[in-house]
């Protein structure tokens, strides 16, 4: 308890020498992906640390949450909606009725008429929901393809982003549950390792949903913009009071309404985390993972159970995953990396104690600042290291270029020993 | 008739050609996560990078060779780099194992910890490509580009379809072929080979029969850095090299390695294969094979577009994992 | 001197102790056989013998040596061959493949031996190209022996080797038993079917709670009325 508590302070006082010696900004900054973090890592400590299920596909939740950002916030682009909103649903309602042909087919026939008759009614149902699809889809990105040529969204503010994010992810998790879970535990790792390449592919390419790679600007915010905050009086008052700029004053304001915010959804998942893995149910969760064929004996459905914890850990992914492109007032399906967004927010469960809600909040902020630092850090050592060579020298050049790429093999360093020599993590898990 | 020939080149060029390369490119990469299976009985995430490293490495000979004049001729020199090029991956993967799986070895550790571990393995090898080579694309095919042009075919057979060959796609297939060969004469044929694949079947006898678990293990492991240098360098060879899209193989590759059954050295080259030509015909754009056939049609007549092949292995992935989990060879599905 | 002893052993898998100051013996070209109820201890007793866990007191002696430290892989080089009752071959290799495991620390020529076995199971030699996994029950056991024949050993252990196997696959196996017997081998065999095995045992042994209740020929314990009534069912 008070080793955690020591844990959280050093962190914090780290965050605070950040603000100190560079910047309050970049520490507020910091702060607010360290939370975001948090949140991510525990739904990954849910799924991993209570239930041992791998999700290699962390990235695809937390994409899927971002996507709740567009489709909740932005405002509808009515003539796009006009133009090929009818058609899209229409596409959609023949993929659905296909797949549910399929399904009804699947339970019907059997045997070699079964595959030849589905082969034919998928291969049809393609064909003809391209059909409708392809001209709706075109008619929508024609629409002021500079600034809009999207659907846009549905206009509500942002906060009702989160939970729907969480609902995505929820919806994706539950299919990939029902088919690889039962299973090896590596299928787990493959198939959602799979699903979050193609939720990528996907955001990258459906421009009359997400604009593709042309990015959506300009999310609305649940918090005020820094420009109306630096014509406000009590802000300038209390700038000059404390002899800071009204520039950087505003920055700080606006970050810590995000920290605030997110603060308090930190909060509820992890009390509502907590509860859960006190309740009898996080006590069979954990026997199931310590003994699968012993719970299974006893009479457990461990598949059901582990499809519940995924799908609730999933969730959890999504609504950060919302969060975090509400923070960053834009979606950007690019920016999406599996090393960034799957096995950064491993190493913060691991590193902080898988089976810990609060290990995995501190692995999500350690892992977090680490991983902004490192870089500046990465870059001084190198300066420090080659300082012996000439300024012109190209080995000198290519190690600090190099730099960067680094953190991606301390990230691997930290996570091959912490798994070695601490297991456990920083935090235990309590027995 | 010609209509009959124009169709039939028309698809060897785009799907049958692509698809035997890719195939086999996708089988080498299954075999190593294959191998690793059946012997360490865990999934390989790190595979993807091994492949990167190993041709990273091939790459960095090949331009040494270059700079000094030493060439194949019409041959690209990396395959004389690839010896070498193995060799410096066979001393990584058994570095990786002394420090990283042997630990686990020693504890029993579940498999899924060792995954985890790969994962590790994977971010540090991802790093050092990097850091060495950048994350740039390199292209290091120096030899004659095709076997047969798009032209010369048109020109011999007066087709109006092009069929082209290029010099990379030979060359995977033979050496595929090669390999392939060397690989189940090794494992059928000799002595090591059949501990390796008794080790597979049942640990607990084979070890009571005498055979050691250190020398197995690491047999594999120098299997396992032949073939995704080898694997990889074909692929860079054939597209080009850029780190990122080794991290994306994996998806097809592991994709391969269940479709045909875990631990299935047979069941890696069939599921190398099933994914390559479902990727390469799903988003193959039919329109022209439709002309042909005398019915003039609007779109592409694609199923899918290029953007989503990964779906196409992930969907046969789960095909596979709800009607067959162990896969077509019978691999090990517990 | 017995040619294998496990004398006063005593010990178990960490934890409580199964076995009590247990002895178990065989003489070349003899057959051995251990009974008892469940959970008596007597597959515990044979990996002790063979070294699968390690005892508290007492000593292991093959030959007039003590292997009691040496490990099973040890003991296999020394002269022991073991066939365990599951997990007993190489399922996805052929007969033949599964004999030349069981030869895997041998480095002289092994042709001979697997003729023997051969003679011995002429069946394997029909279906030497075939994997061990497709065959049926009987012909796996058959292959199970047949690979720990191939090191020549001089004492065979057989754990419950025909469990799941039907009575004319029982008899048959037993047959092929005495016969590997006579060319001199020690037979240890631990068996669930306690009458059929004492019938073709030289000595048996009954365990019960891990300690020997009664040792003698085994057509003396068959011919005992208070063994017959309490462990062979009348």
């Amino acid at each position: 308890m008070l080793r955690g508590f020591l844990m959280f302070a050093i962190m914090f006082a780290l965050l605070a020498l950040v603000g100190f010696m560079q910047s309050w900004p970049l520490a507020f900054a910091i702060l607010n992906l360290c939370l975001i973090s948090a949140i991510m890592s525990l739904g990954v400590n849910i799924q991993w640390g209570y239930a041992g299920l791998l999700n290699v596909g962390v990235m695809g939740f937390v994409a899927l949450g971002g996507l709740a950002g567009i489709v909740i916030t932005m405002p509808p682009v009515t003539e796009a909606i006009s133009a090929g909103g009818g058609g899209v649903l229409l596409a959609l309602l023949v993929a659905a009725v296909t797949i549910g042909i399929v399904v009804l087919l699947y339970h019907r026939l059997s045997g070699k008429l079964r595959g030849i008759a589905i082969t034919l009614i998928l291969l049809a149902g393609a064909f003809a929901a391209r059909a409708v699809f392809d001209p709706a889809v075109e008619a929508i990105e024609a629409v002021d393809s500079a600034r809009t040529g999207f659907l846009g969204g549905l206009g509500l503010p942002a906060v009702v982003a989160w939970p729907v994010g969480g609902l995505f992810a929820a919806a994706a998790a539950w299919i990939i549950g029902k088919v690889s879970l039962g299973l090896r535990s590596d299928y787990l790792a493959i198939a959602t390792l799979g699903i979050s390449e193609i939720v990528i592919a996907m955001l990258k390419n459906e421009d009359w949903l997400t604009r593709g790679v042309k990015n959506v600007n300009g999310l609305p915010r649940p918090v005020p913009y820094e420009v109306d905050l630096q014509s406000a009086p009590w802000l300038i008052d209390l700038s000059e009071r404390w002899g800071i700029p009204v520039v950087e004053m505003s920055s700080v304001a606006v970050k810590l309404c995000y920290a605030g915010l997110f603060t308090v959804v930190l909060l509820i998942v992890l009390s509502l985390s907590e509860r859960a893995l006190k309740s009898p149910w996080g006590r069979m969760m954990r026997a199931i993972r310590d003994n699968e064929t012993a719970a299974e004996a006893m009479g457990k459905d461990v598949k059901a159970r582990h499809l519940q914890v995924f799908v609730l850990g999933s969730a959890v992914l999504g609504i950060a995953g919302a969060m975090l492109t509400t923070l960053d007032g834009q979606f950007t399906p690019a920016s999406y990396q599996p090393l960034r967004f799957t096995f950064l927010i491993w190493v913060m469960v691991i590193v902080g104690g898988s089976g810990n809600n609060w290990g995995a909040v501190l692995g999500g902020f350690v892992i977090w600042f680490f991983w902004v630092e490192a870089e500046p850090i990465g870059l001084w050592l190198m300066d420090v290291l080659t300082s012996g060579l000439a300024e012109d020298s190209a080995l000198r050049e290519h190690l600090l270029k190099s730099a960067a790429h680094m953190r991606l093999m301390t990230m691997g360093l930290i996570l091959l020993l912490v798994l070695r020599f601490a297991p456990r993590g920083l935090i235990p898990e309590r027995s | 008739m010609m209509d009959i020939l124009n169709t039939l080149a028309l698809l060897g060029n785009y799907l049958i050609v692509p698809g035997i390369t890719y195939g086999c490119q996708l089988a080498l990469g299954a075999l190593g996560i294959t191998l690793i299976y059946g012997i360490l009985r865990f999934s390989n995430f790190a595979h993807g990078e091994t492949m990167a490293f190993g041709t990273m490495t091939v790459i960095l000979l090949t331009w040494a060779m270059q700079s000094v004049g030493i060439s194949l001729g019409p041959l690209p020199t990396a395959l004389l780099a690839l010896p070498f090029g193995i060799a410096a991956t066979v001393l990584l993967l058994l570095i990786t194992d002394r420090y990283v799986y042997k630990f686990y070895r020693q504890q029993r550790s579940t498999p899924v910890i060792y995954l985890i571990a790969s994962i590790g393995v994977m971010f540090l090898y991802n790093g050092l490509i990097r850091f060495v080579i950048g994350p740039d694309d390199r292209q290091f095919n120096d030899g004659t580009r095709f076997i047969m042009k798009a032209r010369e075919f048109k020109e011999m057979t007066g087709l109006r379809e092009g069929l082209a060959i290029k010099s990379s796609q030979g060359i995977t297939l033979i050496v595929t072929i090669l390999l392939v060969i060397a690989l189940f004469w090794f494992l059928n044929r000799t002595r090591a080979g059949k501990s390796m694949r008794a080790y597979s079947d049942n640990e607990d006898l084979a070890l009571l029969s005498g055979i050691d678990p250190d020398r197995v293990v690491m047999i594999a492991w120098i299997l396992t850095a032949a073939l995704a240098t080898i694997a990889g360098t074909l692929y860079g060879l054939d597209k080009s090299f850029k780190p990122f899209t080794y991290l994306q193989i994996l998806l097809p590759i592991f994709a391969a390695a269940i479709v045909g059954g875990l631990g299935s050295p047979v069941g890696a080259i069939a599921g190398g294969f099933v994914i390559a030509f479902s990727e390469v015909a799903v988003t193959f754009a039919y329109r022209k094979v439709f002309g042909y056939m005398g019915y003039e049609v609007d779109g592409l007549m694609q199923l899918l577009s290029t953007d989503y092949k990964f779906a196409v292995s992930f969907a046969i992935l789960v095909i596979v994992l709800l009607v067959k989990p162990t896969g077509l060879f019978s691999g090990k599905s517990y | 001197m017995t040619f294998l002893l496990g004398q006063s052993m005593t010990g178990g898998y960490g934890g409580a102790d199964i076995l009590h100051d247990c002895t178990i013996g065989v003489e070349r070209g003899e057959i051995a056989v251990v009974v008892g109820p469940n959970g008596a201890g007597k597959s515990t007793a044979m990996k002790a013998i063979f070294g699968m866990l390690s005892l508290r007191e007492g000593t292991v002696t093959m030959d007039g040596e003590d292997i009691t430290a040496l490990a099973p892989q040890e003991r296999v080089r020394k002269g022991m061959g073991f066939v365990p009752q599951t997990g007993n071959v190489f399922p996805s290799m052929s007969v033949e493949e599964n004999l030349e495991m069981g030869a895997f620390i041998r480095d002289d020529d092994i042709r001979e031996t697997m003729e023997q076995v051969y003679t011995l199971f002429p069946i394997l030699r029909e279906k030497r190209r075939q994997a061990a996994g497709e065959l049926s029950g009987g012909q796996r056991q058959q292959v199970a022996v047949g690979r720990a024949l191939m090191t020549r050993p001089g004492v065979l252990m057989l754990d419950e080797p025909t469990a799941g196997v039907s009575p004319i696959v029982m008899d048959e196996l037993f047959d092929r038993i005495i016969e590997i017997a006579r060319t001199g081998i020690a037979i240890l065999m631990v068996e669930q079917n306690a009458k059929q095995a004492l019938n073709i045992a030289d000595k048996g042994y009954v365990l019960v709670q891990g300690r020997n209740r009664y040792t003698d020929t085994g057509a003396t314990l068959l011919a005992d009325p208070e063994v017959r009534r309490a462990f062979l069912g009348g």
